[in-house]
């Protein structure tokens, strides 16, 4: 048992609803309790997709388990495929109709429906959402291809030498962390490249496009979480090579291109040095200088926590002080990544884990999902969004790819951002005491009279003063009586112009310091923190 | 066909009081479109401060108190999961080992709770691990500092608002005993509303007004053979039992919703109390006043206009009543989960005749017979509202009418407000 307070993936049976509502005829029986029906608004809502997921629930209840649940899900199989009429069905469990043990495959079989129907064994208790998304494609895809396979031990024909290359893109599905846009940006680049798209499965595949699927030349996949089984089984099968270069950023887009370029024989030099990408440049550019070694924390699924550590430290000039991942699959590639970057990876599915190791670490800027983004609100740390779980807000209405070359437009655009509101944020703040830019006082550039305020308050602060002034002593003078009478506690307290001088530093670094310092008087019995105890930390500190 | 899952028209007959008291109930069954009853912990956490919700179940029920309200606010709930793994479907005592172990490591983290609900789900319903042997030996060894508490809130036995109704049932034999004559408000509303209700009490003049779900786990209300209830929610009906057993008196009245229904509500209380009828009516004139004229405004907007309810949270009978006689919508189909016909007789009386209930649940069948109807609005939940706004359709979405402070006079107007919009708004749109 594991205490769970919010998880990054759903419940296997939710992947392969995102391959199902991915898809343009496919339908999938679930036999589940009332309840589960919640996943749909996964897709009506995060996503706002126009139609309900192909998806029927056999909604059982405590008082069907002691009859027929069995006939039940009969009924929903038989009564779905009259109504949808689909060209294949998924079958399947979800986590408590796995305990009831009715054997959908074989209760669906006995139907003889005059589809494909590929039954689902995804184990609840042991598998996650991305892992029950590869396992449906790939039975799906070896349902509906595997009868189209060569006899083993025969060659694959070679392509026509005067034939364009045709490829397919695999991995992209419903629900998916900008996978919409993404299959827009890399067919344009295939485009450009001269290589013909075969099938992109399958979000908006068909059936009949499945059955295409072994008629091009390689396959490009997308998103290793979700189509590596199923690539690895159609090289296996069709000898179909795989690109394995996942293009995000731009030094991976250009691996990409040149990957892609050599299976099909194509010059990649148009293609490279068409790059509509302005992000090197911006990073090039004097004022992005303040960038310079900002400190990240990276934390996503496998693919998009190793391509944003890239970008972080080879595009940006980041340094990753600290990199992990929640998809256990790829916890072996995260590791040798993080090895590279000098940190230790944290394979987690914990919240509470990953907030901890954010808090320890108090990073310049977070690289997360939105369960990061939250955490990083709470810690007053930037953050950018780099991966699913997804959230409405990843599904802008514009044009929005992380792959390819506007891609790394629209990345750095989103990293640079949270730092950029860091520092006007820093900077109003700074302003706040300016008698122009108060906050009751109107807009200078709007004509109206700036009015100042230590004018009106003119009778106050003279009293404020003494009265701060005193405390001031009071707070000082304490201290020395404290150790006199009884043994420091090792908690080191804050004068008041140290705390005032620490609010003079920008809030997004604020904790840092505050702990960096705090640290120092500790370490060093520093009993009080004053101005000058502040800046002796931060000369110890600064590397 | 001759499928299980057809719609099956049962004609049901109780005592002739007019209005719907007798209309036929079409009982469906088929794939429901509705949440279970663990959603309920979303509002229930925010509602006793210092409550700690944890489902024992599967990673699915984690996931769906995570998405279902869109509440992924992420900071540290008051609510969890222990989510069952291989290793203890493997053998019971090691599943409750590890439920020791996990609420420990809790409880150990959240010092400030002291109220621990141990919910059961659907699998582990299915596994029958005994959460109410489980809350009990937990009671034993982290008393006094919390109490353990179990209900069920699993999809095979709850829909979505029956899991306030087996949290709270659950409460009741812990109230503390008294023979005092006090008035109890049984389900839970927003703080504001019950303020205002507290307000409006007393200017009735009764004073001993509790309420259940209390804010504070120690603030519990006091039960006995002079409670007398009325409930705020139409979806307690265990609860009710529980106080029933424990002497409490059902005050029979509507719910309070819109200017009818909270007047009847009080006058319930009134009649209990013997409040003089001029008292009455004067402590609650400058509110209901308020009411009418505000609801006076949105009546233009809604009068006329069809509406179509999808089965949801149980609300539907009051809120169609509230639509049909103070703003003048017709009802076309009225969809409700589960139909209490004793707590809802004064509801179910007020309903014009004629219109067409439902109860459970065929979606594919229901859908059809909403697109046959073409109302002009479709009160349904979150998985349905998208796709038919894009058939062309207005919807409201239910979960709002249980997150809302909709409840009174002062949110008559609000709870219109929910019904227009979503009608202002396409016709904004259109232009």
């Amino acid at each position: 048992m594991q205490l769970t307070v919010w998880t990054y993936e759903g419940p296997p049976h939710v992947g392969a609803m995102r391959i199902a509502t991915a898809m343009t005829d496919v339908h999938y029986v679930l036999h589940a309790p009332q309840g589960d029906t919640y996943a749909d608004l996964l897709f009506t809502m995060i996503e706002r997709r126009n139609k309900r997921p192909p998806v029927t629930y056999t909604t059982f209840q405590a008082r069907d388990l002691g009859g027929d649940t069995a006939q039940l899900f009969q009924d929903a199989v038989r009564e779905s495929f009259e109504r949808f009429q689909p060209k294949a069905m998924l079958v399947g469990a979800s986590c408590t109709a796995e305990l009831i043990q009715d054997d959908p495959g074989g209760l669906a079989a006995a139907l003889e429906l005059p589809i494909p129907v590929v039954t689902l064994e995804l184990p609840s208790y042991q598998k996650k959402e991305n892992w029950g998304a590869a396992e449906t494609f790939y039975q799906l895809v070896r349902a509906i291809c595997g009868p189209l396979a060569p006899k083993p031990g025969s060659r694959r024909e070679d392509r026509l030498p005067n034939r364009p290359a045709r490829c397919n893109l695999l991995g992209p599905t419903a629900l998916g962390f900008r996978h919409r846009d993404d299959v827009r940006e890399i067919s344009g680049l295939l485009e450009k490249l001269g290589v013909i798209v075969n099938v992109v499965a399958p979000l908006n595949a068909s059936v009949d496009d499945l059955r295409r699927i072994p008629d091009a030349d390689f396959n490009i996949v997308l998103y290793p979480e979700i189509a590596n089984p199923t690539a690895s089984w159609l090289l296996r099968t069709f000898g179909q090579p795989m690109v394995k270069t996942v293009p995000i950023g731009v030094g991976a887009t250009c691996e990409f291109i040149r990957e892609v370029a050599a299976l099909a024989g194509v010059d990649p030099t148009a293609a490279l040095n068409e790059s509509t990408s302005r992000a090197p440049w911006y990073a090039k550019s004097v004022d992005s200088t303040y960038l310079t070694a900002k400190r990240v924390f990276v934390f996503g699924d496998g693919t998009h926590a190793l391509a944003a550590a890239r970008i972080a430290s080879q595009e940006l000039g980041f340094q990753i002080v600290g990199l992990g991942t929640y998809s256990r699959e790829m916890a072996r590639d995260i590791r040798d990544a993080a090895k590279g970057y000098g940190v230790e990876a944290l394979i987690s599915d914990d919240y509470l884990e990953v907030e901890a190791k954010i808090a320890e670490l108090q990073p310049e800027l977070v690289l997360g999902t939105q369960m990061e983004r939250h955490i990083a609100k709470r810690l007053g740390l930037p953050c950018a969004v780099i991966s699913a779980p997804v959230h409405v807000q990843d599904y802008p209405a514009r044009y929005s790819p992380q792959m390819g070359f506007e891609g790394a437009n629209v990345i750095f655009d989103t990293w640079v951002h949270p730092l950029m509101m860091g520092l006007e944020e820093h900077l109003l703040g700074m302003f706040r005491d300016d008698f122009e830019f108060h906050a009751e006082a109107s807009p200078s550039h709007l004509g109206g009279p700036a009015m100042d305020r230590r004018q009106d308050a003119s009778a106050e602060p003279v009293a404020a003063v003494a009265v701060t002034a005193e405390s001031a002593v009071a707070v000082l003078e304490a201290p020395a009586d404290v150790v006199v009478e009884a043994p420091w506690n090792g908690v080191p307290v804050w004068s008041p112009e140290g705390e005032k001088e620490l609010g003079k530093i920008p809030f997004f670094v604020r904790g840092k310091a505050r702990r960096n310092t705090e640290t120092y008087a500790r370490e060093h019995g520093v009993h009080v923190i004053t101005v000058e105890a502040l800046y002796d930390a931060k000369a110890h500190y600064s590397r | 066909m001759s499928s299980a899952l057809a719609a099956v028209p049962v004609v049901v007959k109780p005592k002739n009081a007019g209005g719907c008291s007798d209309a036929p109930v079409l009982k469906e069954r088929g794939q429901r479109e509705v949440f279970c009853g663990l959603t309920g912990i979303i509002w229930l956490h925010r509602k006793i401060q210092d409550a700690f919700f944890l489902v024992v179940g599967s990673r699915t029920c984690a996931h769906l108190i995570q998405s279902a309200a869109g509440v992924m606010i992420f900071a540290e709930p008051r609510f969890g999961t222990a989510i069952i793994d291989e290793r203890d479907l493997a053998g019971m005592s090691d599943a409750n080992d590890e439920l020791d172990r996990v609420v420990a490591q809790l409880l150990a983290r959240r010092p400030d709770i002291k109220l621990l609900f141990l919910v059961g789900s659907c699998p582990s319903e299915v596994i029958k691990l005994d959460l109410s042997r489980a809350a009990q030996r937990l009671a034993g060894v982290h008393s006094p500092n919390v109490r353990v508490l179990n209900y069920s809130g699993s999809g095979i036995e709850t829909t979505f608002t029956q899991g306030e109704d087996a949290c709270l049932a659950a409460l009741v034999p812990t109230l503390p005993a008294s023979s005092d004559k006090s008035l109890m408000v049984v389900g839970t509303m927003a703080d504001v509303v019950e303020d205002q209700f507290r307000r409006l009490f007393t200017a009735i003049g009764i004073t001993d007004v509790q309420f259940l779900p209390p804010r504070r786990a120690h603030l519990l209300p006091k039960v006995g053979p002079n409670t007398k209830y009325l409930l705020a929610q139409p979806f307690l009906a265990d609860t009710a039992r529980a106080l029933e057993s424990r002497g409490a008196t059902r005050l029979e009245a509507p719910f309070p919703l819109g200017v009818e229904g909270t007047t009847a509500w009080f006058e319930a209380a009134a009649r209990e109390w013997n409040v003089p009828a001029d008292q009455f009516e004067a402590a609650i004139q400058p509110a209901r006043t308020r009411a009418t004229q505000a609801l006076a405004r949105l009546k233009p907007q809604l009068d006329g206009k069809r509406i179509f309810f999808f089965p949801d949270s149980q609300l539907e009978i009051p809120l169609a009543r509230f639509l049909h006689r103070e703003l003048g919508m017709e009802l076309l189909e009225v969809g409700t989960p589960f139909l209490h016909r004793q707590h809802l007789a004064s509801e179910l009386a007020w309903l014009p005749e004629g219109t067409q209930l439902s109860e459970g649940q065929h979606v594919e069948n229901q859908l059809d017979r909403c697109r046959a109807a073409a109302p002009d609005l479709v009160v349904c939940g979150l998985g349905l509202a998208n796709p038919l706004e894009a058939e062309g359709m207005t919807t409201k979405w239910a979960i709002e009418l249980v997150f809302t402070p909709i409840q009174g006079f002062d949110q008559a107007a609000d709870l219109a407000g929910l019904f227009a919009r979503p009608l202002h708004r396409r016709n904004l749109l259109a232009a």
